[in-house]
């Protein structure tokens, strides 16, 4: 059987111990100094020149959920029944096996091994999959925070500017979503005291409230649905926008994110992509694709149609992301809002137009809106996304 | 005792162990660590512990762990009402301090299964069943008591552990367990047997049964396995199986397909499984293991 040949360097049982902790490690197993000192105890009670029976010992020890279990058996053959796969390394010539240390006619698993120039390791790459994301909110961010808080959306394209944008949304969506029950229940660590249940138990200890009992208000979680235009009109803030999204989105699992143009795409599982510039970008080009016209009255009796029910009820918040230029009738618009409200949620309209001077909602789609909207915000600067904040915590 | 001799051990107890597992016992009884057991339910695990306890003779202590499982259901508990009798019956003639060192004294203290273990002369086996329906803080809780053996009373000072116990965690998969417990015990996946074993499991567990019969429940509970369930069936439920069959007197299982349909309640315990299975599947999965 090929027994990997280990160095002469290597000095005996508990060097090429840690070497095989030392390669669990670069596995993925959380294998340290305490599960080297184990096997090592552990090797004094089995025979350790029997191999299953050390492999046995070495894999109840170190492999310690089901799935290391099963992948245990081919790292320790990759490490100990690795026959010398370095030696065909040039400059390294197959050299003197007979050269012995102390340690080397005693081998740990069969007698009389050999040892040759080096211990094989199976090195899986270095796994650098940093975020451009994260790569970029550095330094840089804090002396443009200024500028960015300023402009308008339009001028957005860098990606500081893009994490900045996912930060605000991120706050926003915690704020929108850590909501409390108004009920109270009872729980093992709660704040408050539940009087009648700490009454009815001091019964048995003679009117003695020896055990005390707790109550909380349990939470509540707001889930959020974000709709994003992303027709001709709103293509300059589509890219900032998206990376909004990719922020509320990213906070919790539960969130849901859809496009429209003059049709309804669901981005959600997109948008987890790790990566925020990448993800942006390619979204953005998906939807510079469509461009063109925004139907916003049959896309919202879309989503109605396939997706409110699912993922919309009392609980939720619908965030739009639209200017309301809508090339549908407005009545279209205002029933699908009418029919999505009833499903108890609250609806939020992000309209980045708002923000200009002297703006008033005159576009007909925009006005039938109206009516139907729990809060109508501007969002054409990322000041005015991150002042949402307050009202958001209200809705 | 090496670890054949400790498998060979458990064979005579009636539980057939696989190499992973006796040796992971005897690891676990050499270097004096926890042992905690995964795999499904059915598998055997909570009887190794019980017949752990047969070989060294000792005590079986069994924590079983719940959802809210808290200290005073897993290690010790004041016995309020009879410290309030004992008050209430004190006449003024006794002092406050020495009714109080008696209220707080052993005698007032209920142990739980973890004050018990670390309380006998001799080592017991301590059962820890399906610490994953336990709350992460009583995790963090025993993974203390697991190192030190020792539990402090604030009232009467710290115990320490007369002897060790021999800890055996089962396991599985409610929830995920911290890394920290996982590497301070050794560990071994529990599968399910394969024919060969579970042969053997079925002969030491039900010796009257004919070869040929055994044979065929073996061969139709593993075949059965296979299927698509949503719950398969175990050890346990293989031998309750073979007891209901030689119960009802069948000597072949392609017999009598009624008896064999009816007897499926012993293996399939969803409602779904049972439809998943109807009598043709039965015959085929029967007519394969013959």
């Amino acid at each position: 059987m090929p027994v990997t040949k280990f160095p002469t360097s290597a000095d005996g049982v508990a060097d090429r111990m840690s070497g095989f902790m030392a390669h669990l490690r670069m596995n993925g197993m959380p294998a340290g100094v305490a599960e080297t000192e184990a096997s090592l105890e552990a090797m004094q009670a089995v025979n350790m020149l029997d191999m299953s029976e050390a492999r046995l010992a070495l894999k109840v020890i170190c492999a310690n959920d089901a799935e290391r279990f099963e992948r245990f058996d081919e790292l320790f053959e990759a490490y100990w029944l690795n026959d010398g796969r370095e030696r065909q390394r040039p400059g390294k010539p197959d050299d003197k096996p007979h050269q012995k240390n102390r340690w080397s006619n005693q081998s740990v698993f069969e007698n009389g091994m050999e040892t040759s120039s080096s211990g094989t390791q199976d090195l899986p790459e270095e796994d650098d999959g940093k975020d451009a994301s994260q790569s970029c909110d550095g330094k840089l961010i804090a002396s443009k925070i200024k500028n960015a808080n300023k402009a308008d959306l339009r001028e957005f394209i860098k990606p500081e500017d893009l994490a900045y944008a996912e930060k605000v949304a991120k706050r926003i969506a915690k704020t929108i979503r850590d909501r409390r029950s108004r009920r109270r229940k009872a729980a093992r660590r709660g704040a408050n005291l539940d009087l009648r249940k700490i009454a009815r138990k001091s019964v048995s200890t003679g009117g003695e409230p020896i055990e005390l009992f707790k109550r909380h208000k349990p939470d509540r979680p707001v889930h959020l649905v974000a709709l994003l235009d992303v027709s001709g009109s709103m293509s300059v803030y589509a890219r900032v926008f998206l990376a909004f999204l990719k922020g509320l989105i990213s906070a919790d699992q539960r969130t849901d994110a859809y496009l429209f143009h003059t049709q309804l795409v669901r981005i959600s599982d997109a948008l987890r992509d790790g990566d925020t510039f990448r993800s942006v970008n390619r979204l953005s080009m998906m939807a510079q694709g469509f461009g063109g016209g925004t139907k916003i009255g049959s896309n919202l009796e879309l989503f109605n149609a396939q997706y409110a029910s699912k993922t919309v009820n009392g609980n939720s918040v619908v965030v739009i992301l639209s200017d309301g230029y809508d090339t549908d009738p407005p009545e279209k618009l205002e029933q699908a809002l009418r029919r999505l409200k009833k499903r108890g949620c609250k609806i939020i309209w992000l309209n980045p137009l708002k923000g200009w001077k002297d703006y008033e909602p005159v576009a007909k789609g925009m006005s039938a809106a109206l009516p139907h909207l729990d809060l109508f915000a501007a969002a054409n600067t990322l000041d005015g996304l991150a002042a949402l904040e307050p009202h958001l915590a209200k809705t | 005792m090496t670890w054949n001799d400790l498998k060979s051990a458990l064979a005579e107890t009636g539980y057939i162990a696989s190499e992973t597992l006796s040796m992971a016992l005897h690891l676990a009884l050499v270097l004096g660590r926890p042992l905690l057991l995964e795999g499904e339910a059915g598998v055997g695990k909570t009887q190794v512990a019980k017949t752990l306890s047969q070989i060294r003779d000792t005590n079986l202590i069994r924590l079983q762990c719940y959802e809210g499982l808290d200290s005073a259901a897993a290690i010790y508990e004041w016995n309020y009402q009879r410290q309030l009798l004992s008050i209430r019956t004190a006449g003024d003639d006794q002092s406050s301090d020495e009714l109080e060192d008696r209220i707080f004294s052993e005698k007032y203290l209920l142990s739980r299964p973890l004050l018990q273990a670390i309380q006998q002369e001799v080592p017991p086996v301590l059962l820890i069943d399906e610490i994953d329906r336990a709350d992460e803080e009583f995790e963090a809780y025993l993974l203390e008591v697991l190192s030190d053996f020792q539990i402090s009373i604030p009232e009467l000072g710290t115990v320490t552990a007369k002897s060790k116990p021999i800890v055996i965690l089962t396991a599985n998969g409610t929830r995920d367990l911290s890394d920290a417990l996982r590497r301070r015990c050794i560990y071994s996946y529990v599968d399910y047997p394969d024919r060969k074993t579970e042969l053997t499991i079925l002969n030491a567990r039900q010796p009257g049964l004919n070869e040929k019969l055994s044979e065929q429940i073996v061969g139709f509970v593993q075949a059965l396995r296979k299927e698509e369930l949503e719950k398969k069936p175990g050890i346990a439920e293989t031998l309750d199986w073979a007891a209901a069959i030689a119960g009802l007197g069948v000597n072949d299982l392609s017999d009598d397909p009624v008896t064999l349909q009816a007897s499926l309640v012993c293996l399939l315990k969803t409602q779904s499984d049972l439809a998943a299975v109807p009598t043709e599947i039965a015959q085929r999965l029967a007519g394969k293991a013959a």
